[in-house]
């Protein structure tokens, strides 16, 4: 069981620790790096106890540092690089007309590689590049074989201005069966580690799009993708306008309608070994991004979306207008503690499953990304 | 020979004392500086070795032109400023 977590916000990274003896149970905030910079996402390797940040400095660009001893001491490593742009390539974003910046502009996404491959990392970015180390981040290399594909000219920006690569799930069966989302290109998947890609996402439906195009997976908005490690042929979508779950790895998706209080979110966390189970942290709807009613609550399926519970016991069911980004939710090893944060800078623990929580900060700066170590 | 200087604020992230290098041109005189100073570079320049959208340059108090090639011309005794734009913040 976690008793350490880490938060990445828009003013730096905090470390949150369960309370020993006299505060056994509380958890505060017992760590600060980075203040006042806008840590964009941070990954604990459970592997081996390394921690990466990764951050987006306004003028500077992005950097990447790394922890060896659990994120008490850092020093910087490489970000990942895009090679250069081609003498007339013509790349543009597809709504904007304007040119995609062969540049990393964010890191959306950083994930541990599969078990056999201790110094492998996956990083994702805006403008929609996937990339993989093979040194823990010394160096990165650009998927060329994705980038290159021609229907990632296709894909556009969804929030952002430019699309972006926010989720990776690393098949724990098989190294080389790798799937991503993309906000807005749907989800692809390798099974030769990364040499071809297969695009994934056939039954998400996009309401935003005209009818005939509505099932078209490419155009597809899967806010945020995780798998199951104990039946990874199950993968849960939070989607722009709605959810899916997949249990053919990714082959098929079947749009679950039974949430509550709404379909629209960002965040979505499985437990390692029940794939029936899930969490998710709704708003209202894409146009009102802000919890029903001003009541903030998580809504937790454990019966594949048959049906959903509405929990709120220890979360403000009054005027609270907290929004929960996609990797500021997230469920520890145990499948017991789950963790979320919010663009109010409100940060909640829960050790139960979520039947009840506990307010660690209400006064955090905005929450990109929570994840326990 | 070209003396070159950086805003403070970077000094933050990686120490870029003020220093000369030799150049003709702005990138003749960063990459000597880079070459010497290889974290800083991607401080200043983004990843196709542009300058980063909220950064500036100027040569003895103007603005370059080319933020992509980085042409611009730098006397000998030229005085080259890296700056922060005040967007971007």
């Amino acid at each position: 069981m976690s008793d350490r977590l880490f938060v990445a916000t828009r003013k730096g990274l905090f470390t949150i620790e369960r309370g020993k003896a006299r505060r056994a149970g509380r958890w505060a905030v017992t760590r600060t790096h980075f203040l006042a910079d806008n840590a964009s996402i941070v990954l604990p390797d459970r592997r081996n106890g390394s921690v990466y940040v990764a951050l987006g400095h306004g003028h500077f660009g992005v950097k990447l540092h790394r922890s060896a001893n659990g994120g008490r001491s850092w020093e910087p490593c490489a970000a990942p690089t895009y090679p250069p742009k081609p003498e007339g390539v013509d790349d543009r974003e597809p709504n904007s007309g304007r040119p995609i910046p062969w540049n990393t502009e964010l890191v959306w996404a950083l994930e541990p590689g599969h078990r056999s491959e201790p110094g492998t990392l996956w990083c994702g970015t805006l403008p929609g590049g996937l990339f993989r180390s093979r040194d823990r981040g010394a160096s990165w290399q650009l998927i060329e074989s994705l980038w290159n594909h021609p229907k990632r000219r296709e894909w556009v920006g969804g929030g952002a201005e430019l699309p972006g690569l926010h989720s990776v799930c690393v098949d724990p069966r098989d190294a080389r069966r790798v799937a991503v989302a993309v906000s807005c290109g749907g989800a692809w998947l390798t099974r030769d580690g990364g040499a071809s890609w297969e695009i994934r996402a056939q039954g998400m439906r996009a309401a935003y799009m005209p009818p005939e195009r509505q099932y078209d997976p490419n155009v597809q908005d899967p806010h945020h993708m995780v798998q199951c490690p104990a039946a990874p042929d199950v993968l849960w979508v939070q989607h722009h306008n709605g959810v899916f779950r997949s249990t053919d790895g990714a082959a098929s998706w079947r749009e679950i309608t039974t949430v509550k209080p709404a379909a629209f979110g960002f965040a979505v966390a499985v437990p390692p070994e029940d794939p029936d189970t899930a969490w998710f942290v709704p708003g209202v709807s894409d146009e009102q991004r802000i919890p029903a009613k001003g009541n903030v609550v998580v809504a937790r399926t454990r019966n594949g979306g048959k049906s959903f519970q509405v929990l709120t016991k220890g979360l403000p069911q009054r005027h609270a207008y907290d929004l929960t980004y996609r990797h500021a939710l997230d469920v520890d090893e145990t499948g017991k503690r789950l963790a979320f944060g919010t663009t109010t800078g409100s940060l909640w623990v829960s050790e139960n499953q979520g039947d009840s929580w506990e307010t660690v900060s209400e006064h955090l700066p905005p929450v990109y990304c929570v994840r326990f170590a | 020979m070209p003396h070159v200087t950086f805003t403070q604020n970077i000094q933050r992230h990686v120490s870029c004392p003020e220093t000369e290098a030799e150049g003709r041109t702005v990138r003749e005189v960063l990459d000597r500086v880079f070459a010497a100073n290889p974290r800083a570079r991607d401080y200043v320049l983004d990843d196709q070795g542009a300058v980063r959208r909220h950064m500036v340059v100027f040569v003895d108090g103007r603005q370059i032109r080319d933020r992509t090639q980085l042409t611009d011309p730098v006397p000998a005794d030229g005085e080259v400023c890296v700056m922060q734009a005040l967007s971007g913040g």
